[in-house]
């Protein structure tokens, strides 16, 4: 019975957000504030009938309603508790679900929060937002029905995919959905300026703290999808440019490019065009993240269900792209710029170089991903790129990057002088090529290591040169400087906000150059009672155990490490999933801040007479996951309200 | 630049990416050409569920087509055992052997499986995964033809469907040896 209900009441659910899209745009185009008022009540309609699904599913997956493809697909009886609520949105068709249960959300909020007040973008974004909502919901529809039946029942479940019984896997997709699906609200109020033809800043004003929101659960996001990649696959890396995490970073750059250039509009009336072809591409950008990694034309180390779904959302994509381009096309006369630009050397070209360099390497991330396509289409063959092209072509892009970052929070807006050069960069250029300098002659021969270095140095000057100048004008008699900086962070949480965000991405360039440089690895086997050395470390091979677990089988192997001092036993293991064909590792480490000590058992003897081991030293790791606290700190920062405008 | 061309311009921009993305439906990254084909299949000699040996060797001057598959493989397994059946059958008294290997399974719920689809051809369990490592098995199911020279002459990954399974099987037996 669940299934009918939920099978129905998504059919419900897509009538009412087609009937709520169809008379919000109607309500704006006449004029008739009851047809919006009815799209209102549409829109609570889907949300509730949304979240009934959502919560029928996670009911068929706790009662092991195996009739439901779905369930038995991606859980069995083994399947413990938790992971029996993710499994949720362990494949596609629950993905779906969690996205335009989001969505949905999403649309609510922002008929809670503009109702009122924007009678005239409010219509026209809510009759988007519930066009795309009855999207995705006819792709629970039809192509990927999460209450689809299986007859006959099986006694018991396929099970989730092994790899995604982890933590991060239950954090992972929530986080990077609700940063996907917040860059609709933006979208929204883009299309929403250019068909009432008001394409001024309001929408920006509008939208701001949006972006913000979605920007900080994408970084989130990525961020998750890293330590998890990190601590589950084994390889010992974060990030492999698979298709499916460019997916997810293509977006993560247009929007970060998005955030940086509101601020020329807002303050200089340039840009205008761009920022609405910035949104746009962001927004079809997740689109098409989605129709990569679900329409299985790319291959990709994530194993995808395939159907028909990959032609929905090309579907989509093309009325996405043709749509709002057709809308900015036909409003183009009023897109022109107000403001121009009066100098290369000042904030406005620093801000359009980095738009740029964010850009460009969007595109170029596009551009390998696709390039198998090409490929295959221009010549015939068969290939796959790899790291090396993405690193060679992005690093560059990056540690350019990194110095605008530094200059463009400090040079003045216009025309910057000399003087405001010199008493802005002098110190910190100075700083950084010392810093640079010591660390060669420390012993750090890599170039590019030595470069990104020097910049963060030169970034990190120019923020302490700005926040203490900034500090030392406002301290007040009698007041503390640590008060003074505090009051200053929340008073001005947008600027700062960004500031902190920066320091965290100079802590994660850190980690990167770090860990790309310096980590090493060994692999051997060992006989029981047999060491190795690497790196200072030495590691013992002790034996092997077997055990039982509710849903699979583990070998797990026994390290003692020392180096010098005892430093404990590592348990790198194999697990056995009897719907696996091959063992899934399961690493074990040692996290440190300066280096994390990383074992991935490999092949071994039965009898635990011998075991090969694959032993990492990887280098400043930590940096990554504390640097991204520290950016999504700086990013939640600067959603809080604006104080100034309080007052 | 001329506002018209630009009008309808900016939104055709949008359709060349449009179209290589719509030409990826005509594609399938999976399918890797494999290096088997057109090499001397590898031997094997497995015991069959009932207990009969069975080579490769032995069937020499037939068309094999020897099919990977596994009973907790759902849904793609399930789709093609009935087409496996009704063709063994259908091919019954011709030069052409069916030989099923089961993969990384259970033996009870393997079992299970046969019955449920009453395969009459001989299968057999490869407990040490030997078989579908000379394969270069990479999932289940895959299937293999070969012809009665005892070389690999294509591979099929995932579910069968009639055609492909007549018209490979109809091709190899037209050779002659």
């Amino acid at each position: 019975m669940i299934p009918e209900i939920g099978y129905a009441a998504t059919v419900a659910a897509l009538l009412l957000a087609l009937y709520g899209a169809l008379a919000a745009a109607a309500g704006a185009g006449t004029g008739r504030p009851a047809l919006v008022q009815s799209s209102e009540r549409a829109a609570i309609g889907v949300v509730v009938l949304v979240t009934c699904c959502l919560l029928l599913l996670v009911y068929a997956f706790l009662t092991f309603d195996f009739s439901v493809r779905y369930v038995a697909i991606n859980t069995n009886r083994g399947t413990p508790f938790y992971y029996r609520i993710t499994a949720l949105w362990g494949a596609l068709e629950g993905s779906i679900i969690l996205w335009t249960w989001m969505l949905s959300l999403y649309t609510l909020i922002v008929v809670v929060q503009y109702r009122r007040r924007q009678p005239e973008f409010y219509p026209w974004a809510l009759a988007v937002m519930l066009g795309i909502a009855a999207f995705f919901l006819l792709v629970m529809t039809i192509p990927a029905p999460p209450f689809e039946r299986l007859a006959p029942v099986p006694a018991d479940g396929r099970g989730l995919n092994p790899l995604l019984e982890d933590t991060g896997m239950i954090t992972h997709p929530v986080a990077l959905y609700l940063g996907f699906t917040g860059f609709t609200v933006p979208f929204a109020f883009a299309l929403a300026a250019l068909f009432t033809g008001r394409v001024g800043d309001e929408w920006i004003t509008i939208t701001r703290r949006w972006t913000i929101i979605a920007w900080y659960f994408l970084s989130l996001g990525l961020l998750i999808g890293g330590w998890w990649s990190y601590h589950v696959l084994g390889w010992g890396g974060y990030w492999a440019w698979d298709p499916v995490e460019n997916a997810a970073f293509m977006p993560w750059l247009t929007g970060t490019a998005f955030l940086h250039s509101v601020m020329i509009q807002e303050r200089r009336r340039m840009l205008k065009l761009w920022n609405l072809t910035l949104i746009i591409l962001t927004f079809s950008l997740t689109i098409f993240g989605t129709f990569l990694t679900r329409s299985g034309i790319i291959g990709s180390v994530h194993a995808f269900t395939q159907g028909s779904i990959g032609q929905f959302f090309l579907g989509f994509l093309a009325l996405v792209l043709l749509g709002s381009f057709s809308a900015l096309a036909w409003r183009l006369e009023r897109l022109k710029a107000q403001g121009e630009l009066d100098s290369i050397v000042s904030r406005e070209s620093v801000f359009l170089l980095n738009n740029l360099f964010l850009v460009a390497a969007a595109f170029t991330v596009f551009f390998g991903t696709v390039f198998p396509l090409i490929a295959e289409a221009v010549r015939g063959t068969k290939l796959s790129v790899g790291a090396p092209f993405f690193n060679l072509v992005n690093i560059p892009i990056f540690l350019g990057l990194l110095l605008l970052m530094g200059l463009g929070p400090l040079i003045a807006w216009r025309r910057a002088s000399a003087e405001n050069l010199k008493r802005n960069f002098l110190k910190p250029i100075v700083t950084g090529i010392v810093a640079a300098l010591i660390l060669r002659l420390l012993g750090v021969g890599n170039v590019l290591v030595l470069l990104c270095m020097g910049l963060v140095v030169f970034v990190s000057g120019t923020m302490v040169v700005d926040f203490s100048r900034a500090v030392r004008a406002r301290r007040r008699a009698g007041r503390s400087w640590l008060g003074t900086a505090g009051g200053l962070l929340l008073q001005q949480n947008r600027r700062y906000g960004g500031f902190v965000v920066h320091l965290g991405v100079l802590v994660v360039a850190l980690g990167v150059a770090g860990s790309q440089a310096w980590s090493i690895h060994t692999e051997t086997t060992l006989e029981k009672g047999q060491s190795v050395a690497l790196a200072g470390y030495t590691v013992r091979f002790d034996g092997l155990a077997a055990s039982e677990e509710s849903n699979h089988s583990k070998v797990t192997g026994a390290f003692t490490v020392t180096n010098g001092r005892p430093l404990g036993v590592l348990h790198p293991a194999k697990k056995f999933y009897p719907q696996e064909q091959s063992p899934i590792a399961a690493v074990d480490y040692r996290l440190g801040l300066t280096e994390d000590l990383y074992l991935v058992l490999g092949d071994y003897a039965q009898d635990g007479s011998h075991a090969t081991i694959k032993i990492q030293v990887n280098r400043m790791v930590s940096w990554l996951w504390i640097g991204g606290l520290v950016l999504t700190l700086g990013a939640a920062l600067a959603i809080l309200p604006d104080r100034r405008k309080l007052v | 630049m001329n506002r018209r061309v630009l009008r309808w311009g900016i939104p055709l921009a949008a359709v060349p990416v449009l179209l290589l993305l719509g030409y990826g439906f005509r594609t399938d990254p999976r399918e890797i050409p494999s290096p088997l084909i057109g090499k001397p299949a590898t031997p094997f000699s497995l015991k069959t569920f009932d207990g009969e040996p069975i080579s490769l060797e032995a069937l020499r001057g037939r068309v094999v087509v020897v099919n990977f598959w596994a009973s907790w493989c759902y849904p793609a397994c399930y789709e093609e055992a009935p087409l496996l059946a009704q063709a063994s059958d259908a091919y019954r008294g011709r030069d052409v052997t069916f030989v099923g290997i089961d993969i990384q399974d259970k033996e009870e719920a393997a079992r299970k499986f046969l019955t449920q689809f009453n395969f009459t051809f001989p299968n057999a369990p490869d407990p040490l995964g030997r078989v579908s490592v000379d394969y270069g098995v990479y999932g289940v199911p895959e299937t293999f033809f070969i012809d009665r020279a005892g070389r690999i002459r294509w591979k099929h990954v995932g579910a069968l469907t009639e055609d492909v399974l007549r018209q490979r099987i109809d091709l190899l037996l037209a050779e002659r040896a």
